[in-house]
């Protein structure tokens, strides 16, 4: 996806761009509203995000005029002010979510996925491994005329996977991506995770290897 | 620490009314007898000195002298006088001709017949002496008779006594009715005053709206000065909110750089212990993150507990709002967030802020304390006049804690495990209810897990 990034602080940018990027999506920063507004001018963006306080104004104005102009780009606003009277502010004024800093990166992902799905998503989501059709948006596999619905975590993980085809990927890397940080976790999860994932795959010509003492990896049958 | 008292203005006003009266008692009472004797010694006067001048005007002048023919009209004209002594003298020239020669002459000749009147201690009494002078010519030659008709006025002094007490009377009761007139005017008059210390006292600890009820023009400068304390308090309070926002994004900021950067050192690390370190810098921040993200907004709900703008607010729209926001949140755990909704509007009379605080606090709660792939369901429905939410999850439960140790700030129940949290969320939830006359209950529900209750009072239809 290919996201425009308005926010200030650039150390923060350049974090938040640089973590996107590992997930393989294309970011553009604007460190104003006007360079946000010139980035709009020349590109597409699947989404924009949004800071509220910014030298040149309120980011809640930017949206304003942003949603006057008919643009259909859907904004999560990024807040870091007091959360309760901003967020309802944030949604009044035309954000389709908002997130609150620091964020967990699944968290953004999940609410990314949610805001595009209510859009009617975009078409260039689709990706293929093998014979499977994976829409991580739709979370649904499909193999041949077979689709498959995907649980949300199911379909983080095959999203790992794809992203990094023949790559082992070790218990702990999946693990770190696919649980919160403050949330208990067996040892077995990914195990279980995995496992039903297979199952989903069951027909296809993509594999889950099991690579002893290092994770699993996808492969090609 | 007590004010020191200033005599009480209704006392002081009532001292003032009552003396007020006591003078007025006073002076009427001396009016009324001043009058009434005037008016008395004024008609006693006329038939003295008309008798007196029908006397004189019966002597007539004889042969070396003169001779008084006293005719029964002004007999009894002088018998009307009732029990008073009569005293008469008849005076031609300096020779007293009848009568008492010692009563007391007038200062000076009175002239022709109009009647000079005084008054004189004669004898052992005080008596009311009327002079008439005429003409005479007795031997051709011109002579002055002088009559006086003296008159003791035992009686009308009786009778201006019985006025003067009447009058006394009259005063005293015009004293004792200014009692209670002056009381009720001094209650009438400080009205204005106990209804704007009723206004004003009749608010709420947090009401700080400017005090606009009808005073009259002399409470106006002190409602002025009020208005102006209040308006200088709530500008404290805003700067209040301000500075809650711009703590929140001082802290959020460089937070947010910190875990994104460890996230990131994460992926690119392959040391396992680093890893682990790095998990629990990122968990650290989380924490960190929450508390003060809970810390703000517990001053934030208490900042509008303060200032309530309630307005109304219908519950089911709010509701269906913050499930669509959490189902991202309930997605990652593979949860099913589920809304029931009520039959019929529910419009509550309440702060849509604090409602939604409260909400999303349970809902956050319901997520964060319930496995994955269990069910989060939140339902509405209007009960006697209440808007009640519940809702319901499958997680841990309470383990028997108590509803007012959990909504105890940074009190956490005793099985919240490794889970984050700040022990704020059902404070939150707890004090924005009360804020709004609502109400929260927490109850394990059937099964597993909790169910927690919201009411609101419905708005009147």
């Amino acid at each position: 996806m290919r996201f425009l990034l308005v926010e200030d602080n650039r150390e923060l940018a350049a974090s938040v761009a640089a973590r996107l990027a590992l997930d393989g999506h294309g970011v553009d920063q604007a460190h104003t509203l006007a360079q946000a507004a010139d980035c709009l001018a020349c590109a597409g963006y699947d989404l924009i995000l949004l800071d509220i306080t910014l030298p040149d104004g309120d980011g809640r104005d930017f949206l304003a005029r942003h949603r006057r102009a008919e643009h259909q780009t859907p904004v999560i606003v990024m807040t870091a002010r007091s959360a309760v009277s901003d967020r309802v502010d944030a949604l009044d004024t035309g954000a389709d979510d908002y997130i609150t800093k620091p964020f967990d990166f699944a968290e953004l992902e999940a609410r990314c996925r949610a805001v595009l799905r209510r859009r009617g998503g975009a078409a260039q989501t689709l990706r293929r491994y093998a014979d499977v059709v994976f829409d991580p948006l739709a979370a649904t596999l499909s193999v041949g005329d077979d689709l498959r619905d995907l649980r949300s975590r199911e379909m983080r993980l095959f999203e790992l996977f794809v992203s990094a085809p023949g790559r082992i990927l070790s218990k702990e890397h999946l693990c770190d991506r696919l649980f919160s940080f403050s949330e208990p976790v067996s040892d077995n999860a990914i195990e279980v995770y995995v496992g039903r994932l297979r199952k989903k795959l069951a027909g296809s010509r993509a594999r889950i290897e099991t690579v002893r003492g290092l994770g699993y990896r996808l492969t090609e049958a | 620490m007590t004010a020191r008292r200033a005599p009480s203005l209704r006392r002081r006003l009532v001292v003032q009314l009552l003396a007020l009266a006591a003078v007025l008692a006073v002076l009427l009472f001396a009016a009324v007898r001043f009058s009434a004797e005037r008016a008395s010694e004024a008609t006693l006067d006329a038939i003295l000195g008309a008798a007196t001048i029908a006397m004189a005007e019966e002597i007539r002048s004889a042969e070396g002298g003169a001779v008084i023919d006293l005719s029964p009209g002004t007999f009894s004209m002088l018998a009307a006088m009732g029990d008073e002594r009569i005293f008469y003298r008849v005076n031609l020239g300096a020779a007293t001709l009848t009568g008492y020669d010692d009563l007391p002459l007038p200062e000076a000749v009175p002239a022709a017949l109009a009647p000079m009147f005084y008054s004189t201690p004669y004898r052992d009494t005080q008596v009311r002496i009327a002079a008439v002078s005429r003409s005479l010519r007795i031997d051709n030659r011109p002579a002055t008779l002088l009559v006086l008709v003296g008159q003791t006025r035992a009686g009308q002094s009786a009778i201006a006594q019985g006025l003067a007490n009447r009058a006394a009377a009259v005063g005293l009761v015009v004293f004792l009715l200014a009692v209670p007139l002056s009381l009720l005017a001094a209650d009438n008059l400080l009205r204005p005053i106990a209804r704007l210390a009723a206004a004003v006292g009749r608010r709420g600890p947090h009401d700080l709206r400017p005090v606009r009820a009808a005073t009259p023009a002399e409470l106006v400068p002190l409602v002025v000065a009020l208005n102006s304390f209040i308006a200088r308090l709530r500008g404290t309070l805003a700067q209040t909110e301000t500075f809650i926002a711009e703590a929140a994004h001082h802290i959020r900021t460089p937070l947010a750089v910190m875990r994104t950067e460890a996230e990131m050192a994460l992926h690119h690390s392959g040391d396992e212990a680093t890893r682990a370190r790095l998990r629990r810098l990122i968990r650290a921040v989380d924490d960190s993150a929450r508390s003060a993200g809970q810390l703000l907004d517990h001053a934030t709900v208490l900042y509008r507990a303060d200032q309530q703008t309630p307005a109304e607010v219908e519950l089911g729209a709010l509701a269906l709002a913050l499930i669509e926001r959490f189902r991202p949140t309930a997605e990652m755990k593979d949860m099913r967030l589920t809304l029931v909704p009520a039959a019929v509007a529910l419009w509550v009379h309440g702060d849509a802020v604090l409602i939604e605080a409260a909400l999303r606090n349970l809902i956050d709660n319901a997520i964060k304390y319930s496995p994955a792939e269990t069910e989060v369901t939140l339902t509405l429905a209007a009960q006697a006049g209440q808007a009640v939410i519940r809702c319901r999850d499958h997680g841990r439960g309470v383990a028997g804690a108590r509803l007012e140790a959990l909504t105890s700030r940074f009190q956490r129940g005793p099985n919240v495990g490794d889970v984050a949290g700040s022990g704020l969320g059902l404070t939150i939830v707890s004090e924005a209810m009360a804020a709004m006359g609502g109400d929260f209950a927490l109850d394990a529900a059937e099964g597993e897990g909790t169910c927690a209750t919201l009411s609101l009072p419905l708005r009147a239809a």
